[in-house]
């Protein structure tokens, strides 16, 4: 009995060991194979398309809905200190700095990191990656790189994206719903928010929330059990450890870079 | 879907990003006020206490703002506060000019105030104003009050 729970907590231990060392080679690999997409650009823009286009939509409505509601609930607050008018502040500090980067990785993670471990998962279980091999074509260049590199390239995209279209939201809330003066809703961001300090900070998040979310599904995409159950496992696990690193990282990026 | 659309597709895609960030420099941060240093000159006052009073803080005369804080040390010599202050250089000050550091509303930031005197001589760049008040700390006040009571 103790023995069989000795084993179980020796072999997991094993496998997440075993597990980091092969997402490790596996991501020194896969840099090692990025140049040949200069070779093939073409396949870089067919999956920016798949990964940022096919994003798109959702990263529009949700900014729209943040920023909308982040307005609504800071007027809420600030009405009692006849402060109404630090709205817009409060709604850009907090998009800009933590918001946009989170959400953009977490509903990247959602719709196309998931997307990917899938699709890559099920060449691997219909032996597509094999047959490649087969023909002499290296599957780390052809299919993982420009998958990898579109992921990492598009995340900071849809996060500024993000980022405008929550301001946006915020915006009109805060001037159709809430009578604000469209100066004073302006004036008071332009004030206070800085371009490095915030914003620049906001996109090396992202940048970072892209590399570890696209890192994390195309390694479970490529590691996965070859079978329909192991591949619905990846998909979870990549959804799973992708939103939990997104905020993991996030604490500390922000321990970091905003001196607490 | 054919290669044009996709590639028409992530170009759109692409051109969005860049207005994004355009919009977010220019109109959300205070990227366009980096560039225009140029037209600003400096001048220092000593204090000694500036209370809350922050780098980027406005300074304004009769409540128009005139320019913003630049820098704020502390002077090892004489042990007060030092203030730099970057006016636009559109706006002269008499030289007994003299500066207070307010507060916006009853709870807001700080400020410094400048309160033109009657010289006819304008401060020099790099000048410095002689007259200065400092921020109003509530615990001084309280402490000051309560011992003007306690004399009575």
């Amino acid at each position: 009995m103790l023995l069989n729970w000795l084993q179980k907590t020796g072999r997991s231990t094993l496998n997440s060991f075993s597990r980091t060392g092969r997402g490790t080679l596996f991501l020194w690999q896969c840099l090692l194979s990025l140049p040949y997409i200069f070779r093939k650009p073409h396949l870089l823009i067919r999956q920016m398309h798949y990964v940022g286009v096919q994003t798109l939509l959702i990263i529009l409505v949700a900014g729209l809905f943040v920023g909308m509601v982040l307005a609504l609930q800071a007027y809420i607050v600030l009405v009692d200190f006849g402060a109404e008018e630090s709205i817009s502040l409060m709604v850009s500090l907090s998009i800009l700095r933590e918001l946009g980067p989170v959400f953009t990785g977490l509903l990247f993670a959602g719709r196309a990191g998931s997307a990917l471990t899938a699709e890559i998962g099920l060449m691997k279980s219909t032996e597509q990656l094999s047959g490649m091999e087969m023909m002499a074509v290296n599957p780390m260049q052809y299919v993982i790189a420009p998958r990898f590199m579109a992921g990492i390239l598009s995340v900071p995209l849809l996060t500024v994206i993000f980022m405008a279209t929550a301001i946006l939201g915020g915006f009109f809330v805060a001037t159709e719903m809430l009578g604000q003066y469209e100066g004073v809703f302006w004036s008071q961001m332009q004030a206070k928010v800085d371009f490095y300090q915030d914003l620049m900070n906001g996109v090396i998040k992202s940048l970072v929330f892209g590399f570890v979310v696209v890192w994390i599904a195309v390694f479970e995409g490529y590691d996965c059990v070859p079978t329909s159950e192991g591949l619905g496992q990846a998909t979870t696990r990549t959804v799973v450890h992708g939103s939990l690193a997104v905020l993991g990282l996030d604490f500390i990026l922000t321990a970091l870079m905003f001196n607490v | 879907m054919n290669t044009r659309t996709i590639e028409i597709l992530v170009g759109a895609f692409v051109v969005l990003a860049i207005i994004s960030m355009v919009m977010l420099s220019l109109k959300v941060s205070n990227l366009a006020s980096y560039g225009n240093n140029g037209d600003v000159y400096q001048i220092r006052a000593q204090f000694e206490n500036i209370g809350g009073l922050k780098i980027r803080a406005p300074v304004s005369a009769g409540g128009v703002r005139v320019g913003q804080v630049s820098n704020i040390r502390y002077d090892n010599e004489e042990f007060v506060a030092e203030v730099t202050l970057d006016i636009k250089n559109d706006y002269q000050f008499p030289l007994d000019t003299s500066a207070s550091i307010l507060t916006a509303g009853l709870l807001g930031e700080q400020y410094v105030g400048l309160d033109p005197g009657g010289e006819e001589e304008y401060l020099q760049p790099d000048g410095e104003l002689e007259l200065t008040q400092s921020a109003l700390v509530l615990e001084q006040v309280i402490g000051q009050f309560l011992f003007s009571k306690a004399q009575e």
